[in-house]
């Protein structure tokens, strides 16, 4: 048999756009088609496999190198567990907002994952499930050389989210400059918002890449979430499964891999105003206040 | 004050071309950030003096240190009766450990601390922060040492750089272990030389000691203080029984041998005497502005210096002492000609060249002089515009002026300059004795000392002579 090819895919996006939730649906469809894949949560707040697991949150990485002292003494099977489908997970994990370093958290962990072996031979998938903000080098630790080559960016018609994507494809393009890191789609978790689907395709096609799927919104995922699961393992004959398989599906067959065209300010701005997300700014009413 | 005699063959035009010289070597942007750092003197012109505080040229090899090295290897680590914590990783604490050569009294892990205490940061540490480890490591070394008289926690780049907030650490461990801790937030890419750790040390002083304390005596009309001496190689220890001896009431020095509990009841002295200028100006400063405490710059290389200095600081007291500094002077002139006597014929018409650290390129330059050697080069790693304000007239006309010299500008420079003795660090040491030039390490006295004051002299005349009229120099072969 020849040697299966390793994909390493990251997954970024605004906070609380979907990520993790996107992430393990999409994850649970690669499994249902009997694809191997590790998880890797590379957030302090470690829910990137809590529907995998059904757990609440499972012990980090760094977690146990607090508890242990140092991450030298640390073993990968205390970290790794085994969930739906087979599913491989690892959080990287990290402190409570405010204090230390929880982008250092991020390297300690993979660094120790990649020392250790975790990326078995037998593993046709690694996902890295980015904090939403990119708010130093830790967090963009899974694009560096020899990391994630597929960037996934998850996006909705809202202005902030499309903002936060073109930041991020800002990024990609310093990475995949001095190394192999390729942006490969945007999926559009719907938050119905008007003419969402257009408007997401519009600016993949500005990005240069393209919108690899339009999730539609569908309660069955909140559902599915209460009982911790994915809705690919609690409903998987529901027609939002169906998505995530397709989803799936896409991922696996996806070649399409660019260094993103990130856009101006402006341009973006005009999309927006095109699509009638914001209006024609009228510098008249500029901070001016209501009662004035 | 008389302009220096000039020295043979340097004239401005000269030490123009040389500089010319040197920087036509250089890439363009980095010649054209340089060329400003260097120039000949002007000893009337104060505004020729040379641009400084900047940053180092990417590319060159510096010889600057780091805030950290400032304020933990300069102001805090001589204060003998505190316990100094390096707080991050280990190599900033165990690479600064007794380097510096401040020399002090007392019992190790009694009553002095000479030790490496560090925080010894783990990644677990960096990414979950370090103030719990902090308090602990506090906690530890005050059981362990329980008659230490005060912490100071010293930070380095991580702790910054994650946010750690040592100053809320220091203030409940205060209270709880009912000590002075004092926190000090030198980490070391702030800045752009160990200039501004000196500055934020002075800072915590304001905020955490000074005013503190008060002295257990009667405060008299002859207080005084020694700001800015580290006591490197027993400095201090020369410098201090002068001023007794003309009558003054030394209570405190700042930092060398120091205590922590005199340096915080400073603020009832009469009249401060600053030796190291740079790096404790602020506190003087301080002191006068919140207690009109006068200060008065001070220097006790040499004896020409050294009669000018008394002085100088008689002129602030009263005829007592003023009767008693000529006494002194009168008492020490047959000593120090007789020194002088002895090496002077041996180094008279020698040049030499230095580069060191807060004040001792124009400092010291009186005590060469008296033994007439005159100074072609000087410059500083980390001196600021006052600092070169005070160089200039120090010098003769024409002689180099060098700021934060690159090793290959110095390196340069004394080929064509050929002094006889080159002053500067260790890490300038052994280039220059491997190419034949005699060097003294001038920024611990080359493992000896003291070289400050009556006692000092001696020292400095002796160690002078042996390194330029060393015969080995006339036994070393070049094998080209």
């Amino acid at each position: 048999m020849a040697e299966k090819k390793l994909r390493q895919i990251a997954i970024y996006g605004k906070g609380g756009i979907g990520k993790s939730t996107t992430t393990q649906n999409t994850v649970a469809g690669l499994a249902s088609l009997g694809k191997k894949v590790l998880i890797i949560g590379c957030d302090p707040k470690a829910d990137s496999t809590r529907l995998i697991l059904h757990a609440k949150a499972q012990d980090t990485v760094m977690d146990k190198v607090r508890e242990l002292g140092t991450v030298e003494d640390l073993e990968l099977e205390d970290v790794c567990r085994r969930g739906y489908g087979d599913v491989m997970c690892v959080e990287s994990g990290g402190p409570e907002p405010g204090v230390g370093c929880a982008g250092r958290g991020v390297i300690t962990a993979i660094n120790f994952l990649e020392e250790e072996g975790a990326y078995t031979p037998d593993l046709d998938f690694v996902f890295y499930d980015v904090l939403g903000d990119v708010v130093c080098g830790g967090f963009a630790m899974p694009i560096r050389e020899n990391k994630a080559q597929e960037i996934y960016i998850v996006v909705s018609g809202e202005m902030m989210a499309m903002y936060a994507a073109n930041n991020i494809a800002k990024g990609i393009v310093k990475y995949a400059s001095s190394g192999s890191v390729r942006l490969a789609g945007l999926i559009c978790n719907s938050r119905n918002t008007d003419r969402e689907a257009d408007l997401i395709e519009a600016l993949a096609a500005r990005l240069g890449t393209q919108m690899i799927h339009f999730v539609p919104r569908d309660n069955q995922v909140q559902r599915a979430e209460l009982r911790r699961m994915t809705v690919i393992e609690y409903s998987p004959e529901h027609k939002q499964a169906a998505e995530y398989r397709e989803l799936a599906r896409k991922i696996t067959e996806n070649e399409m891999f660019v260094v993103p065209t990130p856009l101006e300010m402006e341009e973006l701005e005009d999309l927006l105003l095109e699509f009638g997300i914001m209006e024609a700014e009228d510098e008249s009413i500029v901070g001016v206040a209501e009662s004035a | 004050m008389a302009e220096r005699k000039p020295v043979k063959g340097v004239t401005i035009e000269k030490t123009e071309k040389l500089i010319a010289e040197t920087l036509a070597e250089m890439p363009e942007k980095a010649a054209k950030k340089r060329a400003p750092h260097l120039g000949a003197n002007e000893p009337t012109v104060s505004s020729c003096a040379v641009k400084s505080n900047k940053k180092v040229v990417p590319g060159v090899m510096s010889q600057r240190g780091c805030a950290y090295a400032g304020a933990k290897g300069v102001v805090w680590g001589p204060i003998r009766d505190m316990v100094h914590v390096s707080h991050g990783p280990i190599g900033c604490g165990v690479y600064s450990w007794g380097t510096r050569r401040n020399l002090m009294q007392g019992i190790p892990g009694v009553t002095s601390f000479p030790m490496d205490f560090t925080s010894d940061f783990q990644e677990r540490d960096i990414v979950y922060g370090g103030d719990l480890k902090l308090e602990k490591l506090l906690k530890e070394a005050d059981e362990l040492f329980p008659l230490n008289k005060g912490m100071s926690i010293l930070s380095e780049c991580p702790v910054g750089l994650i946010g750690d907030d040592i100053n809320a650490v220091a203030k409940k461990m205060e209270s709880e272990l009912d000590k002075l801790v004092v926190p000090c937030n030198c980490e070391g890419f702030r800045g752009v030389s160990q200039s501004l750790g000196h500055h934020i040390s002075n800072d915590s002083i304001r905020d955490h000691i000074i005013g503190k304390f008060e002295f257990k005596e009667e405060a008299g009309p002859y207080d005084v203080a020694l700001i800015g001496d580290y006591n490197i190689g027993g400095d201090v220890w020369a410098a201090k029984p002068i001023l007794e001896e003309i009558g003054l009431n030394v209570k405190s020095v700042w930092t060398g041998d120091g205590e922590v509990e005199k340096i915080g009841a400073t603020h009832s002295v009469k009249l401060n005497l600053i030796h190291c200028y740079r790096s404790m100006n602020y506190m003087c400063k301080v002191m006068e502005e919140k207690w009109n405490i006068p200060w008065l710059e001070y220097n006790f290389f040499g004896p020409t210096k050294i009669e000018e200095s008394l002085r100088a600081i008689a002129a602030c007291f009263d005829d007592k002492i003023k009767k008693n500094v000529e006494k002194v002077i009168k008492k020490y002139k047959p000593v120090m000609q007789e020194v002088i006597d002895e090496y002077r014929p041996r180094l008279d018409g020698k040049t030499a060249m230095l580069f060191v650290g807060g004040l001792r390129p124009r400092h010291t330059i009186g005590a060469y002089e008296d033994l007439g050697i005159q100074i072609t080069g000087a410059g500083y790693e980390f001196a600021h515009q006052d600092d070169y304000d005070r160089t200039a007239p120090e010098m003769a006309k024409g002689t180099l002026i060098y700021d934060d010299v690159s090793e290959f500008e110095l390196e340069k420079f004394v080929e064509e300059l050929k002094p006889d003795l080159v002053g500067s660090g260790i890490k300038e040491k052994y280039v220059f004795q491997k190419a034949g030039i005699p060097f003294r390490q001038m920024h611990s006295w080359d493992y000896s000392g003291p070289y400050h004051g009556y006692e000092g002299f001696k020292v400095f005349a002796r160690d002078i002579d042996m390194a330029i009229n060393s015969p080995t120099w006339g036994l070393v072969k070049s094998p080209f």
